[in-house]
């Protein structure tokens, strides 16, 4: 299968190119994208990108491939290659330290603008805070995040405005707390969130619904937000 | 030498993991300057991937739950050379470090009641095994680990720990007088190499389970705190005793919590029998993870096994129907249809032992102080602590029990964060590392880096982690580990003349993956010897031609020495503070 790698070093190469690298794949087995990775670093070690669990729930191989973010660890080579060819380019809109690996600096940024940590300061006693099963399911799409930026990175707005929209991950955790029957700081949390840049710059694209890796909904989540918003202003 | 640039801490936590975090955070939060140091991001760490939960006598699913049960199930799930002293420790003070982790925010699955769910898990029982099957486990879902890295990460967030992300710790660095003053760094990012200097080093980079060419591990576990311990000449503990979890994802090697069959999932062979029954009449399904290996294995080998080769079986989990499936267990329906591609709903999983933690490890007190023996005598390594995986405190011995490798890693990072900042507020005095000293812990790099002809990491990765696979599995036998170490003993030089053709600097993972090599081996050679010299089969540790526990001889830890490969006996700790010892029994579930 021919493959085609995005390469840059930043200490040899004046400006990024496409590597096209023929691999040979093992018959009636189908790759997941980063096998594939896996196989050309066997026979060019300088590759670089990241990766860790290999199973969908760490977030570190989040990359573009044949145009679409997901995570190289579960996309199946079958599923993404077009015409025979496999292109994989790093996640869009991030600066390249080499290869596939971008910089997420701005990306967790936003994550920690958000205060990501429950804020409660009454006394909890020697237990456990209770909730209901029905409170808890609340946090059931939202908590299950991964970081993993597929979906910011393919978002039209948080390409224009990374470091003052929050992007879709971000505001995904952001709802997380606010969500949750345990957190005490819902009015602060609006109150850092309530300008036009923070939230409403989300246009309801919905990249982020159709390529987020654990099937979350961030549109969703923002669109909770915004209400909450919008009922506090009234 | 080159004068590397110098960054100094009151502590360096390395590894991001559930036990670093959770140090660095005790440590943060009483206002010492304290960094967690990783290789990568925090929340990429291998924790993520633990699902079923964490088990603690927290009394939510049975409100006349003890923790004294608890420790008695992990004394026996040991095969009893777990310290009973640190099972004390880890089972009584669990309670208060569950509760704070809730208190942090950590979104715990609930009964109707508000309190936090807790699921049966394999080795648990009432009333010191007298009270049937209990349900000790708690649980977010099926995404444990997750839920818990995530929210510790968050709590450091808030707590301001220096979080220096992306970066490779290579060997320790210790002074004239032997005291561990820190570590050598690659920022990797840049390449840059770095000095970093602390007053406590706690070793927290969790397994190596890469040592084997199927492990449920990630990629990143590469045993980098073990290797340089062995380095360093400390001893390291029970290596030879390695889990395999019953049930890996046939070819694939991920993980499929045993929370399914504590929801009521069970293993069937080819001719669809339910056969741990008649391997542990009692426990079933749920017996100790080496017996429910060994029993797989056992099937496998007798002709029982599935699929066209016969070689694993098949986890059932259709009849607890879609909605269990859906609300407890929602990763594993995901992880089954993607590395599988089977729906359990409707069809059962193919399954396979596949390796999946490391008991043994650096050893250490209940403080996390790690200990080297001199002349048998322990010794504490001023400067040096470790907890979680890298560290055997031991509270698992031969074999860990199911949920007990969250509480560890969280009773014991507290532990040793706790004792390190009662250390730091009586004070640390040291003498400073000197240049010689900083040059001997660049050794290693600088051979990697001036070496242009060698060998190459990927193909020997593959002999090393295939040489394992075969000769230190789940059934052990001398003769075959003889030839293992034969094996072994023809790497080591090519192990150590390791070449890389890429010597840029920038996110170089060519150079960070033959140190990782390093790493793995060091861990492989002292498991295989560590491994041949126990002549005894004793929880995960299982020898043909030794069948049979030998208390005699081996009701004891061991402590393989680097320097020499010679392997030593250390007593276990049979004297808890606050209950009557557990004696050894025979183990049957």
């Amino acid at each position: 299968m021919l493959v085609s790698v995005y390469r840059y070093n930043p200490e040899t190469d004046r400006e990024p190119y496409m590597q096209d690298v023929e691999v040979s794949l093992p018959e009636g087995k189908d790759l997941m994208v980063l096998d594939v990775l896996n196989l050309i670093k066997e026979r060019d070690q300088s590759l670089s990108y990241r990766r860790s669990c290999r199973e969908g729930v760490c977030g570190s191989d989040g990359v573009n491939m044949n145009g679409k973010n997901g995570l190289a660890c579960i996309t199946p080579v079958s599923e993404v290659a077009t015409s025979g060819k496999l292109v994989v380019r790093p996640l869009p809109g991030l600066p390249v330290i080499r290869d596939l690996v971008v910089d997420m600096g701005v990306f967790y940024k936003q994550y920690q603008r958000i205060k990501p940590y429950l804020q409660n300061s009454t006394p909890a006693g020697g237990r456990e805070r209770l909730q209901s099963p029905e409170d808890r399911a609340k946090l059931d799409g939202l908590y299950e995040c991964i970081l993993c930026a597929c979906c910011s990175t393919s978002c039209p707005s948080f390409w224009w405005n990374p470091e003052k929209f929050v992007g879709p991950s971000g505001l995904l955790q952001a709802y997380r707390f606010l969500a949750d029957t345990r957190d005490e700081a819902t009015e602060e949390r609006l109150a850092d969130l309530d300008d036009p840049f923070s939230v409403f710059r989300c246009r309801g694209i919905m990249n982020c619904v159709s390529v987020c890796p654990k099937g979350l909904n961030p549109t969703k989540a923002i669109g909770h937000i915004r209400d909450m918003l919008l009922s506090r202003a009234t | 030498m080159t004068a590397l640039r110098k960054l100094s801490f009151d502590a360096v936590v390395i590894g991001g993991g559930g036990a670093g975090m959770r140090a660095s955070l005790q440590m943060a939060q009483s206002g010492f300057k304290t960094a967690c140091l990783t290789k990568v991001f925090p929340t990429r760490s291998h924790t993520v991937s633990a699902q079923g939960g964490i088990t603690c006598a927290i009394a939510s699913a049975d409100p006349d739950d003890d923790w004294r049960w608890h420790m008695y199930d992990t004394v026996k799930g040991s095969d009893y050379i777990g310290d009973q002293d640190a099972i004390e420790y880890m089972c009584s003070v669990g309670p208060e470090a569950v509760f704070e982790l809730e208190h942090m925010g950590l979104p715990f699955s609930r009964f109707e009641n508000g309190r936090i769910y807790q699921r049966p898990f394999g080795g648990q029982s009432k009333d010191y095994g007298a009270g049937g099957q209990a349900a000790r486990t708690c649980a977010a879902a099926d995404r444990t680990g997750h839920a818990l890295l995530h929210t510790l990460y968050q709590a450091n967030l808030k707590n301001n720990t220096t979080f220096l992300n992306e970066w490779f710790a290579v060997d320790l660095v210790r002074n004239q007088d032997g005291v561990v003053v820190g570590v050598i760094a690659i920022e990797i990012e840049t390449g840059e190499v770095v000095f970093v200097e602390s007053k406590a080093t706690v070793l927290a980079t969790g397994g190596a389970g890469r040592i084997y060419a199927s492990t449920t591990n990630a990629h990143i576990n590469t045993g980098d705190g073990i290797g340089m311990a062995l380095r360093a000449g400390y001893a390291v503990q029970d290596i030879e005793m390695w889990q395999f979890h019953p049930t890996g994802i046939y070819g694939a090697g991920t993980l499929v919590t045993e929370g399914c069959r504590g929801e009521g999932g069970y293993l069937i062979n080819k001719d669809g029998e339910r056969f741990m029954e008649r391997y542990a009449p009692n426990a079933k399904d749920l017996a100790g993870r080496d017996v429910v290996a060994r029993s797989m294995m056992t099937e496998i080998l007798e002709g029982r096994g599935c699929g066209e080769q016969g070689d694993h079986v098949f986890l059932k989990l259709d009849h607890l129907g879609k909605e269990i499936l859906h609300s407890r267990l929602p990763g594993i329906t995901e992880l089954s249809k993607t590395f599988a591609h089977v729906d359990p709903v409707n069809a059962p999983i193919p399954v396979v032992p596949t390796c999946h933690y490391m008991m043994g490890g650096i050893p250490t007190n209940v403080n996390g102080q790690a200990i080297t023996q001199v002349n048998g005598k322990d010794q504490i390594i001023p400067g040096l602590y470790a907890c979680g995986e890298a560290a055997c405190v031991s509270v698992h011995g031969a074999n860990r029990l199911g949920g007990n490798s969250l509480l560890d890693l969280v009773v014991f990072g507290r532990a040793a964060g706790i004792f390190i900042e009662e250390q730091l507020q009586q004070g640390i005095e040291y003498n400073q590392a000197s240049e010689e000293d900083v040059d001997r812990a660049m050794g290693r790099l600088n051979q990697l880096d001036s070496n242009d002809n060698g060998e190459d990491t990927a193909q020997l990765k593959k002999e090393l982690q295939s040489c394992m696979q075969n000769y230190f599995g789940v059934f052990r036998d001398g003769e075959y580990m003889k030839k293992g170490r034969e094996e072994l003993d023809a790497m080591r030089d090519r192990v150590a003349n390791i070449a890389i053709s890429d010597k840029s600097k920038a996110f170089n993972t060519a150079r960070m993956e033959a140190l990782e090599l390093q790493n793995l081996f060091e861990v492989a050679e002292a498991t295989a010897i560590a491994a041949d010299e126990r002549t005894e089969s004793r929880g995960a540790h299982s020898r043909g031609d030794y069948p049979e526990r030998d208390d005699k001889n081996w009701l004891c830890h061991s402590l393989y020495h680097p320097e020499t490969k010679k392997l030593t006996k250390r007593d276990v700790n049979f004297k808890p503070k606050t209950v009557e010892s557990f004696e050894p029994k025979v183990r049957t579930y």
